[in-house]
């Protein structure tokens, strides 16, 4: 049982938890993830280490509640305990000395991101920060992001915060303005954002590293229902990522899979409402 | 039967083999309850009557793990079924799964002197019948065995990893397995469905390993949370044993491939049978089903995936008013040449699962929105033999053709995982993935690790992996002895 030390509320649908697991929080790298079980009959869902600590042996998770598993996730508080985490899985992120790098993050993607983020600051790289989300409340973690960064740009979708517009537009400013000097762009948000923020820095050939968070069972390779299309290559995300090239990525297929189970994921929220008497989903 | 009524080698050779009550295949396909009922205390007995009691029981040798299988018997004879119950548990620590997945016709029962004339023995169902009776009872304490101190790894909880597990606990060393799901047990709970092998079973046969001393840690995958150097140098294990199986789904590599509803038979059935699929949404993981479902594959996964797939499609047809499905194999070479065992197909055949020999896929075809639609396949005839000295399929020309399906499941066969290899602590492995281990010892390349079941093989069967599990035990204990 992994106990839930903490909790925050970011937003009605955005929250943290801070969870004991000092066997994952010893060897967890920016990149990795966790699949988390609620409960002895709830699925495997895999979840993207927002940070971790080695000395107090706890990990950070951040989820947007968008079915089952994660509306009852959010209801979980301080003291209360997961009956499963299983980590850390899948390839760390590849951290160097590139020189300028820009670090990408959209709505709930900001919290992978962070770690990410912090690892290439110490590593020595200039650091340029672009966070946005669809709104003001769902922005979070801006204060961690601008102790890390050397520049920083926050915007939203609808102009309630910050610059208004997509993270696209400051991206594509910033490689324009910096006349090849960009080494390396990471981008982690929505699969819809990540095509996008690769559309833009392929234009200038920047490498760009998205982080893809598929539908997945084990997350060990045995399942394949992560699999996806790298190059012509089809790729199991949970071993042979979850990073990888955004140029390289068949977009399509990602978004097209991530809907395999809309409908069911619907009948469980309602399923799961019904019995609770909570108020579901917005959409 | 009292002594008295002792009877002659030639009456015991006029008694027919009892055949095991099975549900209905229209009731069975309803459910995910067990399909195999069991033999009854009379049927058993009188089973145990036709065993010739071999002088030289040949039986025996063609078990992997040497089950004393004439004195089980006779002790099912003698109506002593917790001395049987003990004979079969001095050699086989998993003895109700056993006498349920173990390919016995080509085992112990090949080699059965009765098999020419009248059907070998049912050495399996005699086996299950005593395990069962045994899981019934209340199961004493085990007696404690002396410490030696030596403390083991055992990576993965399947047939391999809880069998030298236990007979490693049995000699007096400490041992831990790690598991990478949140239940142990392997391919047992994730691949193999309730219907052949209850989980209840599987479980309860896991706490008897637990009780010899065993500790099972499960959602540790090692190659992420410990290395197999961390192992041996920072966690202070004396040997490691990998027996973490073949579980690397292979595909077809066609075009197609990744549309939605194209599953790989691991994820199929780690979705309905460790997940429990079939109970959404009182549980929460779904699985899709379509109304006309391919499996491709002959193995005896295949065989499961498709009577799992007919047993949800029949659950929703009758909760969504909707007609029942198709199941269908297709399979590029013939009847055969099929690998998986007679009573499988048999059990798939009488449920209604179709089979299409000589019918190989070329490309999954799909609709604008991402979704499975069909399967264009070729015609197939069987030409000269192969390396695998089957006749190996060659396609017809122009026969091509399209069947309708809108799920397909690809149950080609699996490798082994190489999640557990962190970078510079690899045993040597081969062109396969499968590490290179002694078939006698199990012993690899590096020191102190020893390797046994599909990780060695490739996918076979349980108990030639508990037998691997068996000798590679033996080995770390002579190991030990020899450091004294």
């Amino acid at each position: 049982m992994f106990e839930i030390i903490s909790r925050e509320i970011f937003s009605d649908s955005t929250k943290l938890i801070i969870v004991a697991a000092p066997d994952i929080a010893r060897k967890a790298e920016a990149g990795q993830f966790v699949i988390v079980r609620i409960s002895e009959e709830g699925e495997r869902i895999p979840l993207t280490i927002a940070d971790y600590d080695r000395d107090s042996g706890t990990i950070t998770l951040v989820f947007q509640e968008v079915g089952k598993t994660t509306i009852h996730l959010g209801t979980l508080k301080a003291g209360e305990k997961l009956v499963s985490v299983t980590g850390p899985l899948g390839c760390a992120s590849e951290i160097r000395n590139y020189g300028k790098v820009i670090c990408v993050g959209g709505g709930v993607g900001i919290a992978p991101l962070f770690p990410i983020a912090r690892e290439l600051k110490a590593a020595g790289n200039y650091l340029i920060s672009i966070i946005g989300a669809r709104n003001k409340s769902l922005l979070f973690w801006e204060d961690r992001m601008r102790d890390i960064s050397d520049e920083i740009i926050v915007c939203t979708d609808d102009g309630s915060y910050g610059q208004k517009g997509v993270v696209t537009i400051p991206l594509k400013e910033k490689l324009e303005n910096g006349n090849g000097t960009i080494k390396r762009v990471w981008a982690i948000g929505p699969p819809i954002m990540m095509k996008y923020c690769a559309a833009t820095t392929h234009e200038f050939d920047t490498p760009t590293v998205v982080s893809l968070n598929s539908i997945m069972v084990d997350g060990t390779g045995m399942c394949g229902a992560c699999r996806i299309d790298i190059g012509g290559k089809t790729m199991f995300s949970c071993v042979d990522g979850p990073e990888f090239d955004g140029h390289e990525v068949d977009w399509n297929l990602v978004l097209s899979r991530q809907n395999i189970y809309l409908e069911e994921e619907k009948e469980a929220v309602g399923h799961y409402c019904g019995k609770k008497g909570c108020k579901g989903l917005g959409r | 039967m009292s002594k008295s009524d002792e009877l002659t080698a030639r009456e015991r050779m006029m008694i027919e083999r009892q055949p095991m009550r099975l549900k209905k295949p229209d009731e069975r396909i309803r459910d995910f309850f067990e399909v195999a009922l069991g033999y009854d205390e009379e049927e058993a007995k009188k089973e145990a009557e036709r065993c010739l009691n071999c002088k030289k029981p040949t039986c025996k040798e063609g078990c992997p793990v040497g089950v004393p299988i004439p004195e089980f018997i006779m002790a099912i004879r003698k109506g002593d079924l917790k001395e049987a119950a003990r004979i079969i548990k001095s050699t086989n620590n998993l003895p109700a799964i056993c006498g349920r997945v173990c390919p016995q016709e080509t085992q112990c029962e090949l080699t059965c002197i009765l098999g020419k004339k009248k059907g070998s023995v049912a050495i399996g169902r005699l086996e299950r019948y005593v395990a069962d009776w045994e899981l019934s009872q209340n199961n004493g304490a085990i007696k404690d065995t002396q410490k030696t101190g030596y403390r083991i790894a055992v990576v993965g909880s399947g047939p391999a990893g809880l069998t030298c597990a236990a007979d490693c606990a049995k000699r007096g060393h400490t041992v831990v397995i790690f598991e990478a799901l949140h239940v142990a047990g392997g391919v047992l709970v994730y691949g193999i469905p309730e219907f052949r092998l209850p989980k209840q079973i599987v479980r309860k046969e896991i706490e008897y390993i637990e009780r010899l001393g065993v500790e099972i840690r499960t959602n540790y995958v090692i190659g992420k949370i410990y290395s197999l150097d961390e192992l041996l140098k920072k966690e202070g294990f004396d040997a490691v044993f990998l027996g973490t199986g073949a579980g690397l789904p292979l595909f077809l590599r066609i075009p197609g491939e990744n549309l939605n509803g194209v599953y790989s038979a691991n994820e199929f059935l780690t979705r309905v049978n460790l997940m429990k699929g079939y109970l959404f949404p009182e549980w929460d993981t779904p699985v899709k089903i379509g109304r006309k479902i391919a499996v491709v594959g002959a193995g005896n996964v295949a065989m499961d995936a498709a009577r799992c797939a007919l047993r949800l499609g029949m659950i929703k047809s009758r909760r969504d008013n909707c007609p029942p499905p198709e199941v269908h194999i297709v399979y590029r070479r013939s009847k055969a040449e099929m690998p998986a065992r007679a009573e499988e197909v048999e059990n798939a055949y009488e449920e209604g699962v179709r089979f299409n020999f000589l019918v190989n896929p070329l490309e999954i075809l799909g609709n604008d929105k991402g979704w499975v639609t069909g399967m264009r396949c070729i015609r197939m005839e069987l030409g000269e033999p192969d390396a695998s000295g089957r006749r190996r399929p060659v396609a017809i020309e122009g026969s091509e053709f399209a069947i309708d399906v809108d799920t397909v499941i690809v149950a080609l066969g699996t490798r082994p995982n190489p999640i557990v290899f962190s970078n510079s602590d690899e045993p040597v492995r081969t062109k396969w993935g499968t590490v290179e281990a002694d078939e006698e010892t199990g012993k690899t390349s590096r020191d102190r690790v020893w390797a046994g079941g599909d990780i060695v093989t490739g996918a076979a069967t349980v108990i030639s992996a508990m037998g691997a599990g068996k000798r590679a035990a033996r080995e770390i204990h002579t190991a030990f002895i020899e450091k004294q």
